[in-house]
């Protein structure tokens, strides 16, 4: 039996503090993946107050079961990886908390940041590091059936669907890696992709391959998801021909790939055409004193070490900008 | 062969050694055991066996009843958390609290032991204005990052309110309950067996629903 065990989370020697309403904190620091904690420590080692609100700690990081190219592990589990980050954070006597999710974000000399608990709180500067969650396919039928057969984990959902029809919608890493964890129990998967090909990578493809049960429907747009109490059938049109179908089926995956999570910094900093927050080559928001970094921005390839990487220029930058505030 | 190897041997019992009042498991299994059932039986072994604070104490489901009785243990395998008073604290785990739920079961250890953080004010306050008796059933997979919040969670409620009483639920283990509930996606929240929520929800959430009931 396996143990997935987040040792860091209950140091005894965690130094971090609650975060004060009525400090104006010289950073706050908003996501707790690579780009976040890179960023706190980078902070926190130049000795400029901060703060730290997480959602979620190592993001997307902590869901992946094994990484294989974070330098200086030949493999480590997902979630290990994310704990030594956090623990790495926390011997440092930063404000810290975890869980409340940020509601909106106001421009100015002191910006204010407004919590969906209603707190509010303050920063001479903030690094946005919110990082993207899952891809909605945005049909009928997907917000009404979620856990009752419309599904976005497969590690999590999949033994509920042993024996049973199941779609998987997305033909990318994500999307053939869970026909893959489903093909092994399902009675049968049949992978809906948008595009003519599949764009995941060729191992996966090839793994994929090996499954007798396994169908593949290529460019085809999921149009609905039906059902009574659960999940019965999808409606899937062929992009060429605008030909329907009707798919029975007893569950759907939805991995189409991620986006952004910027709703709260909407109208505060410039976006890209993807709703990426734009920046520099500094992590310089449109936005003065608003930095950025990780995969909430525009930054190409969307990788651990590089939002890691991008983490720590922005606190960086971050501590430049305070620095020359001062001098003003 | 034990269930912990060494080196999570050893972070669990760094890690225990925040436990700071006496804690006792009550551990509900079976004569003829189940396979879920010995490997859980191995796990509150082996977790007591790391720090002289956790107690430990197995009971029969057939022969036991009448123990049983007063702490509404209606299925095997069953752990209930008792504080230093050997009070109830609400707190179950049906089926083994393996994989990523390793982490609310020790969570509910130690703030058992009375190490926690005290809820902020407005918070605790309706927390504590919860006078109906609730029952919070957390259906999780063992291989569910998002699950161990929200078990966290109701487990804390449970520990600031005797009134709320509050389950984890190993789907696979038990997957008639599973069914009846329509589990098709986890971790599903029910709250007693009228109202739902579907993932992992702050302690806000659950308390709208609760105040609604």
């Amino acid at each position: 039996m396996e143990f997935n065990l987040s040792a860091g989370a209950f140091a005894a020697e965690q130094k971090f503090m609650p975060l004060d309403g009525k400090t104006v904190y010289d950073v706050m620091i908003l996501g707790g993946g690579p780009a976040g904690l890179t960023a706190a420590v980078y902070c926190m080692r130049k000795g400029v107050s901060t703060a730290m609100i997480v959602k979620r700690v190592g993001g997307q990081v902590a869901e992946t079961s094994g990484i294989e190219n974070y330098m200086g592990y030949r493999y480590i589990n997902g979630m290990e990886l994310a704990e030594k980050f956090r623990e790495q954070v926390l011997q440092f006597g930063i404000a810290y908390e975890e869980g409340p999710g940020v509601r909106s974000v106001e421009q100015g000399a002191v910006k204010k940041i407004a919590l969906d608990d209603g707190r509010t709180f303050s920063a001479r500067t903030i690094i946005v590091a919110t990082g993207k969650s899952w891809r909605k396919l945005d049909v009928p039928g997907e917000d009404e059936f979620l856990g009752k057969g419309v599904a976005y984990c497969a590690t999590c959902d999949a033994p509920f669907f042993a024996g049973k029809d199941v779609i998987v919608a997305g033909g990318g890493n994500s999307g053939v890696e869970a026909a893959i964890d489903l093909a092994k129990i399902a009675r049968k998967v049949i992978l809906v992709q948008f595009l003519d090909n599949l764009t995941a990578d060729r191992v996966l493809v090839d793994g994929l391959g090996r499954f007798g049960n396994v169908e593949i429907l290529l460019g085809h747009e999921i149009k609905a998801i039906t059902g009574d109490s659960a999940v019965r059938a999808v409606s899937a049109a062929d992009r060429k021909t605008g030909v329907r179908r009707e798919i029975a089926a007893d569950g759907i995956f939805i991995e189409i790939g991620l986006v952004p999570n910027t709703s709260p910094f909407r109208g505060v900093v410039d976006l890209n055409d993807a709703g990426e927050i734009l920046i520099d080559c500094a992590c310089k928001t449109s936005a003065p004193g608003i930095f950025a970094a990780g995969d909430v921005t525009s930054v190409p390839f969307k990788q651990i070490i590089i939002a890691g990487g991008e983490g720590a220029k922005a606190a960086l930058s971050a501590c430049e900008y305070l620095l020359r505030d001062a001098a003003r | 062969m034990p269930l912990f190897d060494d080196k999570v041997k050893n972070q669990l019992s760094d890690i225990l050694k925040n436990i700071r009042d006496k804690v006792t498991i009550v551990y509900a299994t079976q004569e003829f055991e189940c396979n879920t059932c010995r490997d859980t039986h191995s796990f509150v072994d082996e977790i007591a066996a790391l720090n002289p604070n956790i107690g430990l104490e197995v009971y029969d489901f057939v022969k036991d009843r009448q123990k049983l009785e007063p702490w509404k243990i209606d299925k095997v395998p069953a752990i209930a958390l008792l504080d230093k008073d050997r009070s109830d604290t609400g707190i179950r785990f049906y089926g083994i609290p393996g994989g990523y739920e390793i982490n609310s079961f020790i969570q509910a250890l130690i703030e058992t032991s009375g190490r926690r953080e005290p809820l902020p004010d407005a918070l605790a306050q309706r927390v504590a204005a919860v006078k109906k008796d609730v029952h919070i059933q957390v259906f999780i997979s063992l291989t569910c990052p998002y699950c161990p919040p929200a078990v966290s969670t109701a487990h804390r409620l449970a520990l600031e309110n005797r009134n709320i009483r509050a389950d984890m639920v190993e789907s696979t283990t038990f997957i008639h309950l599973a069914q009846k509930y329509g589990v098709q996606g986890v971790p599903r929240i029910i709250i007693n067996e009228t109202h739902s929520l579907e993932g992992a929800h702050p302690m806000p959430a659950f308390l709208d629903v609760i105040e609604k009931l």
